[in-house]
Order: structure tokens, then C-alpha cells, then sequence
């Protein structure tokens, strides 16, 4: 469906570089890639009706193609993404993740076409990123995205970079479906979603960003214009199900973050004020991370992580985020393979749930990457958005083939 | 006028005659410290560098894993050098790229590119010791060279191959240093490295670097084509080979901030 808009994108890209192509320039051409297989297993019978299964296998793949010329001032990436899921149609799914042509100038840039773009400072949550939808089909911790139209035009001055950002189209959120576990008790019905903007998914979004760094200090701050990632998900039907209906407003939204990064000390913080028609409020996510260095005298190091996020409107908010503590530590082994443990929990202070997460991976020979992933999650009070995941704690392993 | 020139014929042989004491009251530490002046003098003016970096990592039943680097660095004149690192391989971190801006004898500044993630991310420049990509070399035995990292002390003459060296002892002033001390082997003809021993906190002996196969280029920069890390105690080693060395290839501060990293690819 939102691959149809894509395409619109696609053909105006083409003449666009058709008509800049290079005539006498050797073009350079590059191709890499990864394809993934994944296995979750649920420790718990499924929480709701047409989620019958303890197992899920999903596979991946996602190759980038990649040329350029002009002397590496011009270059164009491709980079799609295609997944096959066991049970979820809906996480069987499509996208182009970036399809980019890159124009280098003196102290600007230009970067036109599908593209991903990742703001901010905090590792828990990422509060000020704003620029792509996520593709919450993957997973839940919002960082995959979906690619996003984008005219951006950079510029670096002694002052720091101000990105310009023109973003034609919006793409609307993706959801587990009927059959996908980590849902919502009603599942999403996407083909039945609402739109403040006339125009609808084709509202053209703008922003503009300045970030600078100072000594230890790097800082960002900007203004977005257009259509509110986050939908509001309101109860409706489609035949006999009772199912939720995404709407998508309009918003302004001012963002703020700043790092400071002192001796091993990192101090983080990320804060929104963001208007719409239904809500004004301010959100903050902030804290540290602090390494302690080759522990015990090994190559190993072990970072402590310490984050709180806040919602101005409390437990209002459909954001999981309201009044949150997250603690986190992160091994590294510093060993030929990249050996690495996470370790994580978010623990809600206005409903007293938790979500647990481990994570382990590492390099095997040059070209696969393992992983193991235990995620648990303990809510009980039926108010919390957490609740409706209270079946599907998993583990998930994870095989990576570059190529 | 005439008084003053009178004044400076008068001077000068006094100067002279103190500098010709100085020198030969000169010690260790003086002596040390002249050679690494020396050292970074006659490296001076190689205005930027490209060159193609692999380093083949080795442990101690001899399995090989292999790291792909592309380096661009610019030479700073009232600074420390800028520096950008893009990895090829490993294939999981292809793309990954790093900024460092150093500053002799304060922090440098460094950025990581994350392309998975599109993430550029500040990160803590205190981690010297640290071994880089899981080889035998550590962050701080891959940074540029600065007189003010360290204290010196000239310990003597030693023959060092068809060359005759300055062994000089090095104190890193850095309290995060992995070291408390380098032994450093440099030639007297044209200043090149040709070992470095170097001595763990506990003070024994832990690595050595040995360089090889050294090239000048424009008529003046001396640069090793490998570069071979042996450690001691693990008995793993690293070769690092250096391929495609280019020099006053145009490279500019606007090819060193974070916009750049991110057209790493």
C-alpha cells in the first residue's frame, strides 16, 4: 500500500538522476548486505484470540546498492528491505529503506530521495527523533524505521549544521496484525486509517534542525511542522472485529538535546514540547551513562546506564514513557569476535511494571553476526500499555549473514 | 647606535659560549626530549594523508580475522591532527566511521557513525588503553604522535638493522595510559621508528611493535608499509598493513566534521 507512494518517489528520483547523470565521470558501483533469520519463543500462552502459536520464525533481507562519482561528490544508495513472517501477515511486508541521491558542494549538501534520519542523545527512548515513522512491526523498541521522502539540504557554518528538511508524504505507522503477538488487545486496522491534513498521507511535512558541538558540550535543537508520528488509536470495526483505528494529526513540535561528555561520564537529555489540536505537553527523557574501563585489570568494559522519562501528561499519555525509570549495563569484551551483553529494565513508577531485556551477540568468522535476546514483561494493572504484552515474554535468537 | 651595536658584537659569543655548555651539560631527559622534537620537525608540512589500512589479527593457534579501514587525517598546525576512520570490514560494522579531533594534552574530541542506525554518537575519548577492534593495538598506540604526551629520557646509542638508533624512554603523561612506559627505537639518519617495547602498569614487558618496509614520500615523509604488534603474554599478534599512501590530496576541515561522517560508505 504505502509502497504504491514510494513508487511515485522512485520515478521522480530516476529523472532526476537521469538528468544529472554523469557523462564522462566513472561511476563506481558497491554492493553489500544482510539477511536475517530470527526465531522468537513465547514462554506463555498467548493473551488473546488468534495468536494460538509459542513460535515464530521470520527471515529478512535487506541488500544496499550503492554508486557514486564526481569524485565522491554525487553518489546514489539503495537500499531495500523485505521481511517473510510465519503468523503475521502484516509483518510480512516491503519497504525501501533508502533510495538517495547524495550532492556534495563546499560546506553544503544536498540529499534527495528516501532517506533515514536519526536525531538525539538517549538510549532508552528516543524522544526528539521524530523524521521517520517507525516500523513497529519489527520490534518494539522503536528503532527501526520506515524510509521517509525527503528533500534536506545541509549546510556546515562555524556556528554548527543547520539541516533543512522538505519532507513530501507521510508514512503511516505499521502494526502487528490479528495474528502477530506483542500487540495491542485489539489489533490495528491500518487500511481504515484517519487523517487530520485534507490531504491525508500526502501532507508535505517541514523541519529544520541546527546542532553544534562546544568543547565537551554537543547540543541540537528544532522545529517540526507536519503530520504526528504517534496516532491516536481510537476503537472502531471492521466486519465483526472490534479494532483500533490509527488517527494522525497535525502537529508542532519544538525538540531540544544535549550531550555532555566528561572523562567517562556521558550526561544526556532530550525534551519536546509538542502542540496538536487535541493536546500541548512537554516530555523529557534524561540521565547518564558512565563506563568503567578495563575491569579487573581485562580488556572488558562495563558502562551503567541511568534514564528517566517524563510526560507532562501522566497517565494521559499513550506514550510508554510517563514516569519511567530505566537502568541498563552494557559489556563489551573488546575481543576479535565483539562479544557483547546488554542488560535492561524499564520500570513504570505510576502503575509498578516492569519490562526486562537481555541481549548477547556476537561476531562469528567475517561475515555472520549471532544473537540472543530475552525479553520479559511483567504488568499488572490493565490501565498500563504494557499490559496487553503480560503473555508475550520471548527469547529470540538471531543469525546474521553479511555479504 | 653605535652602542648598541657594540652591545650585541659583545653579546653574542657569550651566547654562544653558554649554548655550546648547555648542550654539553645536556641531560637524559633534555636529550630525550630533543630527539622527539626532532622527530615531529622533520614530519612536518605532510599537509593531509589518504591511505588504505588492513590489519590481519592472529591468536595464539594462528586463526586469522581480518579488518578493512579506510583513513583520511589532515595535519593541524596549532592543534592536534583531525582524523577519519571508515571500516570496511568486518562486514556487521561496514560503514561504521569515526571522527577524532585530538588536542595535545587535553581530551580529544570523537564521534562514532552508526549506519544502521543513521546514529552519529559523541563518545568518551578516556578510553585509551583499550584495544581497538579486539587486535594487540590499543587506541593510544594509534593516534597521532604529540611532544606532549608523554616525558622523555634518552637511555643510548644502539645499532637498530643496517641504521644506527636513539633508544629513548617514554612516560605517558595521560594517568589513563595503559602504560607506564614506551622504549622507543629511532633511527638517526631520518628519524623513523623502528620499535617501540612497551611496558604495562605493572611495569613488565607486554608488547612490542616492530616497523618495516618504509617508504618516502614527497621527498620527505617517511611512512611504514606494516607495522607488527606482538604481545607477550597472550601471544597474539597484529600485522598492520598500510596500502595506497597519498599525500596533499586536498582535503579540507570541511571533510572532517559530522556531516562527513555520515557520507561514509
Amino acid at each position: 500500500m504505502s509502497l504504491h507512494r514510494g513508487n511515485q518517489y522512485l520515478t521522480g528520483l530516476g529523472l532526476i538522476l537521469a538528468l544529472t547523470a554523469p557523462t564522462c565521470a566513472a561511476v563506481e558501483f558497491e554492493s553489500y548486505g544482510k539477511a536475517t533469520t530470527e526465531l522468537r519463543l513465547f514462554t506463555e500462552g498467548a493473551q488473546f484470540t488468534d495468536q494460538s502459536y509459542n513460535s515464530n520464525t521470520s527471515l529478512s533481507v535487506e541488500p544496499t546498492l550503492f554508486w557514486h562519482w564526481n569524485d565522491n561528490q554525487d553518489s546514489l544508495s539503495f537500499k531495500p528491505f523485505l521481511r517473510i513472517d510465519q503468523h503475521d501477515d502484516e509483518r510480512t511486508h516491503a519497504d525501501i529503506r533508502e533510495f538517495s541521491w547524495n550532492h556534495q558542494g563546499e560546506d553544503w549538501e544536498l540529499r534527495s530521495g528516501i532517506r533515514k534520519v536519526f536525531w538525539g542523545v538517549t538510549e532508552f527512548q528516543h524522544l526528539v527523533d521524530v523524521i521517520n515513522q517507525s516500523d513497529a512491526v519489527e520490534d518494539i523498541d522503536g528503532e527501526d524505521k520506515l524510509g521517509q521522502p525527503m528533500i534536506n539540504l545541509s549546510f556546515v557554518k562555524e556556528w554548527g549544521i543547520v539541516d533543512l528538511y522538505l519532507l513530501p508524504g507521510f508514512r503511516e505507522r505499521t502494526f502487528p496484525g490479528k495474528q502477530g503477538r506483542l500487540r495491542t488487545e485489539l489489533y490495528v486496522d491500518q487500511d481504515q486509517a484517519l487523517f487530520e491534513a485534507g490531504n491525508e498521507a500526502l501532507h508535505t511535512d517541514f523541519a529544520v534542525r541546527w546542532n553544534h558541538f562546544v568543547g565537551d558540550f554537543d547540543l541540537g535543537a528544532y522545529w517540526f511542522r507536519g503530520t504526528n508520528r504517534d496516532p491516536i488509536l481510537q476503537i472502531g470495526t471492521n466486519g465483526s472485529d472490534m479494532v483500533l483505528v490509527p488517527y494522525y494529526e497535525q502537529m508542532n513540535q519544538f525538540g531540544f538535546d544535549a550531550q555532555a561528555t566528561l572523562d567517562s561520564w556521558l550526561w544526556k537529555a532530550e525534551a519536546i514540547w509538542r502542540e496538536t489540536d487535541t493536546q500541548r505537553y512537554w516530555a523529557t527523557q534524561a540521565g547518564f551513562e558512565y563506563t568503567f574501563y578495563a575491569i579487573h585489570d581485562s580488556n572488558a568494559d562495563l558502562g551503567v546506564l541511568l534514564e528517566y522519562g517524563w510526560d507532562q501528561r501522566g497517565k494521559d499519555a499513550n506514550a510508554i514513557f510517563q514516569n519511567d525509570v530505566s537502568i541498563g549495563a552494557r559489556l563489551t569484551l573488546n575481543d576479535a569476535a565483539s562479544t557483547e551483553f546488554l542488560a535492561g529494565i524499564i520500570h513504570d513508577l505510576d502503575y509498578g511494571s516492569s519490562s526486562f531485556q537481555v541481549e548477547a551477540s556476537r561476531r562469528i568468522g567475517n561475515k555472520w553476526k549471532v544473537s540472543l535476546d530475552g525479553r520479559f514483561f511483567s504488568a499488572e494493572d490493565a490501565r498500563d500499555p504494557l499490559s496487553t504484552l503480560g503473555n508475550d515474554s520471548h527469547i529470540q535468537i538471531s543469525a546474521e549473514r553479511y555479504f | 647606535m653605535n652602542l648598541q651595536a657594540k652591545t650585541i658584537n659583545w653579546l653574542l659569543p657569550a651566547i654562544l659560549l653558554a649554548s655550546a655548555s648547555f648542550s654539553y651539560a645536556e641531560t637524559a631527559e633534555e636529550k630525550g626530549l630533543a630527539i622527539a622534537k626532532q622527530t615531529k620537525q622533520s614530519d612536518i608540512g605532510w599537509t593531509d594523508m589518504t591511505a588504505q589500512m588492513q590489519m590481519v589479527l592472529r591468536n595464539s593457534e594462528g586463526q586469522e580475522s581480518i579488518r578493512d579501514i579506510r583513513m583520511q587525517s589532515l595535519e593541524k598546525k596549532d592543534d592536534g591532527d583531525k582524523s577519519l576512520s571508515i571500516f570496511d570490514r568486518p562486514l556487521d560494522v561496514k560503514g561504521t566511521a569515526f571522527l577524532s579531533f585530538s588536542h595535545p594534552g587535553e581530551a580529544d574530541d570523537q564521534w562514532l557513525y552508526l549506519p544502521a542506525l543513521k546514529r552519529v554518537k559523541r563518545i568518551a575519548s578516556r578510553n585509551k588503553s583499550g584495544p581497538f577492534m579486539g587486535s594487540e593495538f590499543a587506541y593510544e598506540d594509534l593516534t597521532s604522535f604529540e611532544i606532549e604526551k608523554y616525558t622523555y629520557k634518552y637511555l643510548r646509542d644502539e645499532s637498530c638493522g643496517t641504521e644506527q638508533c636513539y633508544v629513548v624512554e617514554q612516560y605517558p603523561v595521560d594517568e589513563y595510559s595503559g602504560y607506564t612506559r614506551r622504549v622507543v627505537w629511532i633511527d638517526q639518519s631520518e628519524n623513523r621508528l623502528h620499535k617501540i617495547d612497551f611496558y604495562d602498569r605493572k611495569n613488565s614487558l607486554l608488547k612490542t611493535l616492530t616497523y618495516a618496509a618504509y617508504q618516502q614520500y614527497l621527498g620527505k615523509h617517511w611512512r611504514p608499509d606494516m607495522m607488527k604488534m606482538d604481545n607477550h603474554l597472550t601471544k597474539k599478534n597484529t600485522d598492520l598493513i598500510w596500502t595506497d599512501y597519498q599525500f596533499n590530496t586536498g582535503l579540507s576541515d570541511a571533510d572532517f566534521n559530522r556531516n562527513s561522517l555520515k557520507r561514509a560508505h
